[in-house]
């Protein structure tokens, strides 16, 4: 079973990373979630696997899995949604804002960033 | 007063400047003067105790565990450093309330001017080093600040910027030089590190800690070769000039200097380095000072080569040194403010400070020649001022001053940088005052207002007094010496006289002064040889130096960020990866302590749909729709393991949220195209798909190899298992740990969903006040719409459903303590209500019977939880603490009321506005101008645009 959650999060972060490293923002964006998955479950599974002993105390049952990382990656999943979103917003309003949905942006010379240092 | 409350009164008093800003000049200087004036009677408070030899000491842990606590000490050296600070800040506040003009922001001047006196006041009165350091560069940011003030002038934004860069670094340097410090002696407080002389001497980081500190106060006290920053500083207003860079700021590094005395100095390397530094600096200073036009140029050099002069003698690490570099820092001081205030008076009333563009003020501005003349005489050393007290006192100090085994060097040097010091004084006196009266002033000088003259007077005072009555000033000076000294009986024994008989100082003096005159008689030829002869120019080649390591920087971080985000975030995998496996190779591993648990047939299914669901997703992601399809099953299939590996929470969190994440995706997706293009070559793919397949073997490298041993140490979940119900009131562990163990975490976080929810909401604003906002108006679906905007079948379901929505949501919230559920899974169910509502009635209907705005809701969510936390302190207990207590209404069965409950509506409120207020702003973009938003139910859209099917006409 331990091997079936590790490659689980080894094949999320293999698809999540290939997504990310696609020119368009919506397959960057599934990439993250996927990502996300990843992550969520990697930390999750750093308390370990327990089958069928929830954290719920109850009379009579001694062992319990570890509480601390679930209850660490419950906020994780909210956060991630918030930080989904806002990506989700800053892409659709370059979108629409400049009708190119491409993550890439190369700086040429003549529009080099940098400002003057006087 | 407490030592506490003369530090945190200027940072506290700089609120008020800007507050006072509007109630006029005289309230904003005044109210001023007042903070200054409460913090320097506070510090005179302590006098007697500080005189009696004591240390006045306060101090509250702060971090222990990192050994930074808030300590405070007052002695001698403290006291001496805070009375200059709060003395001469309180002439300056004066004098600069007359000198900023009409236009100058009053209130913002002197709000940096507070910030830098509460910094200063903070360093010479710590007593750990580490809040020392803290207070070190607060200095370097207000002066900062205070030069570049006139924002409009380039100078003063150059000159800032070059302080800040160079204060800065030495800054860095000595908190390196600190750290070390502290590790050798195991303490990071002063008193402590003073008293471990010989261990800190005979550690091997002796040296790397003498040089990185030394670092620090050479570039703050602007000591060769680090000089040159002090006079480009000078574009600042004068009352800063006078403030920072003659009385205090430049001095922090002397009191560091002097403040380490015991422990650093007595060894060769200080020596050499410090009594070296000092007398070129000295020397270079005097000499460039003399060939000034600028009034404020002539100041900045002299003061920079009287820092070295005052270095110089702390280098020789002898007591008398030492005694005679405290008496000089006073005098310094003393008559360096006096003259650089005199000098803004010029430039005020003569709207110049050119010195060949003036001359013959004398008659003009007689109070103001007066003034000057004293101080800078007492600057070139001439008897009864107390300038030759001190000078006396170093000549005397060179003279027996070995250097480089040479008995000439130092006493030769010495002889002519006070030459040197004499002649610009002489020169200050006479091409300014003396001489005719001219007629082509760029403005008619007079003398100014009492206001502005009678600061420098005071200290005039004071040069004349202590130069009559350098008995006055001896218990003061020699109660100083011995807090520098740490041993009052090391302080040296001679008296501070005028007449000290005919000893070689005397004559060296007189060589000073007699050559001072001749050489100002040979000005016009001398300054002819100057101006032939090349020298570098500091400000051109710092400015080649930080184009140059712009430059680098530039192309260093355009080669890896040129605004590809697929470069970068390659670049970071691969860099992640191969921190990792540089990780892996080279640390320790231990055997496997956990046996590998049985697959049975579910967990294989749902791990075959999750990777099937993957893989599937990475072939098909140019279909986009049927992309989410395939993210929403990796997701589902995430939370179903959830479910079996014993996270009932987690699961419930995540299909929530999975939910609303899907909503959000499609409402996106309503806006971008449908499909990918295929843009990127194969090999490209390839290559992506290469450092796809490394990072994933990675991960699951590492997840595999710690799921197969146990922690290696014990985890605190143990704690919290067996505190969950006795301390928290609850038997759901992982909700306990949310709303009580780690809450405050928890408020953090739902900050920050509220923030991102905010974000979105100011996003879509700018978005549909700007020109997208005509374009989204007049978009022409790329899909035929339905026909039937609000199906009756949606439309009814839903509307029935929201009430046992709710209830749903009400029971999970409510039973969150004991069993799953709790504030952020009701908080998502309840939206995914709310959303349905939008998605089958429409955004009008869904938004008219709306009661309460988002943001209220997000709101009111943070204001409950933060007011639940506060509730605690009227208990006495710290922020947060949760209590709890069972109560029985018949009919029901016992049940439990706890604060962490209350805490977890905060949570909830917070989720359901966030989530709410972003899917809310989406769909706004959604709205079209010529569509009318319709109510009803059944209702057929008359702007239904695509083709009819053929015959569909009846």
């Amino acid at each position: 079973m331990e091997l079936l959650v590790a490659s689980a999060i080894g094949i999320l972060t293999a698809a999540g990373l290939y997504l990310v490293l696609r020119l368009r923002t919506f397959p960057v964006i599934l990439g993250v979630s996927l990502l996300t998955y990843a992550v969520n479950v990697f930390l999750f599974a750093s308390g370990r696997l327990t089958v069928g002993a929830p954290p719920i105390l109850q009379k009579g049952v001694e062992t319990y899995t570890d509480p601390l990382p679930q209850a660490l990656v419950l906020t994780a999943i909210v956060i991630s949604f918030g930080m989904t979103a806002v990506v989700v917003m800053i892409s659709l309003g370059a979108y629409l804002g400049s009708d190119d949905d491409s993550v890439d942006d190369p700086l040429l010379p003549e529009k080099d960033g940098g400002r003057d240092v006087t | 007063m407490s030592l506490f409350l003369i530090v945190a009164l200027p940072f506290l008093g700089a609120l008020l400047p800007g507050l006072m800003n509007s109630a006029g000049r005289a309230a904003c200087a005044g109210v001023t003067f007042m903070v200054s004036l409460m913090a320097f009677i506070g510090l005179l408070t302590n006098l007697p105790a500080v005189m009696a030899g004591e240390v006045v000491q306060a101090g509250v842990d702060w971090m222990p565990a990192l050994g930074m606590n808030f300590t405070l000490m007052l002695d001698g050296l403290g006291f001496f450093f805070a009375l200059l600070i709060l003395g001469i800040g309180l002439l300056i506040i004066t004098y600069g309330r007359f000198y900023l003009s009409r236009e100058d922001n009053m209130g913002e001047f002197f709000t940096y001017l507070l910030l830098f006196q509460g910094a200063m006041v903070g360093i010479v009165l710590s007593d750990n080093i580490l809040l020392l350091l803290i207070f070190w560069e607060l200095t370097s940011l207000s002066s900062f600040l205070l030069i570049g003030y006139w924002k409009h002038l380039p100078e003063g934004r150059q000159g800032a910027r070059m302080a800040l860069t160079i204060t800065g670094m030495g800054g860095l340097a000595m908190i390196a030089g600190m750290l070390i410090l502290g590790q050798i002696v195991g303490s990071y407080d002063l008193s402590v590190i003073l008293q471990n002389r010989d261990v800190i001497q005979e550690s091997p980081l002796y040296l790397p800690a003498l040089l990185l500190i030394l670092a620090g106060c050479f570039t703050k006290s602007a000591q060769f070769p680090f000089h040159f920053w002090l006079p480009h500083a000078m574009a600042a207003p004068t009352p800063v000039s006078a403030y920072l860079h003659s009385a205090t700021m430049v001095k922090a590094g002397i009191f560091l200097m002097a403040r380490m005395w015991p422990v650093l100095s007595g060894t060769p390397e200080w020596f050499v380095i410090v009594t070296t530094a000092g007398l070129v600096t000295m020397v270079i200073g005097a000499v460039i000072a003399l060939f000034k036009h600028d009034l404020k140029a002539l100041l900045a050099f002299s003061t920079v080569s009287h820092l070295g002069l005052i270095t110089m003698l702390l280098g020789t690490g002898t007591a008398f040194g030492a005694m005679a570099a405290v008496f000089h820092i006073l005098n310094h001081a003393t008559f360096k403010a006096a003259l650089f205030m005199s000098a803004g008076i010029v430039d005020h009333e003569a709207h110049t400070r050119d010195i060949r563009r003036l001359g013959g003020l004398r008659t003009l501005m007689p109070v103001t020649f007066v003034i000057v003349t004293i101080a800078a005489l007492s600057m070139a050393g001439i008897p009864l001022l107390n300038g030759f007290l001190s000078k006396e006192m170093m000549l005397e100090e060179a003279y027996h001053t070995v250097l480089f085994g040479s008995h000439w060097l130092v006493p030769g040097l010495a002889v002519l940088g006070s030459l040197f010091s004499a002649a610009y004084s002489f020169r200050l006196i006479a091409h300014t005052f003396l001489g005719p009266v001219r007629d082509d002033y760029p403005a008619k000088p007079h003398d100014p207002g009492a206001g502005m003259w009678m600061p420098p007077a005071i200290l005039t005072v004071l040069v004349v007094v202590i130069g009559l009555a350098p008995f006055l000033a001896e218990p003061f000076v020699k109660m100083v010496t011995a807090s520098v000294l740490g041993d009052p009986a090391d302080v040296p024994k001679a008296y501070f006289k005028i007449w000290h008989g005919l000893v070689p100082a005397l004559y060296m003096s007189i060589a000073a002064t007699v050559g001072g005159l001749i050489l100002l008689s040979l000005f016009r030829p001398a300054l002819k040889l100057w101006d032939t002869a090349p020298r570098p120019e500091a400000k051109t080649i710092f400015e080649a130096v930080i184009a140059a390591a712009v430059s680098a920087a530039r192309t260093f971080s355009h080669g890896l960020h040129n605004g590809a985000f697929t470069r970068y975030a390659a670049i970071f995998a691969v860099t992640v990866v191969a921190a990792g496996a540089h990780a892996w190779s080279t640390g320790v591993t231990g055997p496997a302590t956990r046996s590998m648990q049985p697959a049975e047939s579910v967990p294989i299914a749902g791990w075959l749909m999750l990777v099937a669901a993957t893989v599937a997703l990475v072939f098909q992601h140019r279909n986009r729709l049927l992309a989410l399809i395939l993210i929403g099953i990796a997701g589902l299939m995430v939370s179903v393991g959830f479910v079996f590996f014993s996270a009932p929470d987690l699961a419930m969190t995540q299909i929530t949220v999975e939910v609303v994440t899907i909503i959000l995706l499609l409402l996106a997706l309503n806006f971008l195209p449908n499909r990918t293009p295929v843009e990127s070559s194969v090999l490209r793919r390839t290559r992506d798909a290469a450092v796809g397949i490394v990072g994933g073997l990675g991960t699951m490298a590492l997840s595999y190899h710690y799921l197969m041993r146990d922690a290696v140490a014990t985890p605190i979940s143990e704690f919290h298992l067996a505190n969950s119900y006795k301390g928290g009131g609850g038997t759901n562990v992982v909700n306990v740990i949310l709303v009580d163990f780690r809450g405050f975490d928890t408020y953090g976080e739902i900050i920050v969903l509220g923030i991102a929810a905010l974000l979105i909401y100011a996003l879509t604003e700018t978005l549909l006040s700007g020109p997208v906002r005509a374009r989204l108006l007049n978009r022409r679906p790329d899909q035929p719409l339905a026909g039937d905007m609000h199906p009756m079948m949606m439309v009814v379901l839903t509307r029935v459903i929201m009430p046992v929505v709710v209830m749903v949501g009400f029971y999970i919230f409510l039973r969150g303590h004991n069993e799953p559920g709790g504030g952020f899974i009701a908080g998502l169910i309840v939206s995914i209500g709310v959303v349905m509502q939008y998605m089958a009635s429409g955004f009008s209907w869904t938004s008219a019977r709306l009661r309460y705005p988002y943001h209220g809701v997000i709101g009111a969510g943070v204001l409950i939880a933060g007011l639940t936390g506060i509730g605690s302190w009227f208990f006495a207990k710290p922020f947060l603490t949760s209590d709890f207590t069972y109560v029985r209404i018949p009919p029901f069965n016992e049940f439990e009321l706890a604060t962490a409950a209350l805490f977890d509506l905060g949570v909830f409120l917070a989720v359901v506005g966030a989530v709410m207020l972003s899917l809310e702003s989406f769909s706004r973009l959604a709205r079209r101008a010529h569509v009318k938003d319709s109510e009803h139910p059944m209702d057929i859209d008359p702007s239904r645009d695509d083709p009819q099917p053929a015959g569909g006409e009846a």
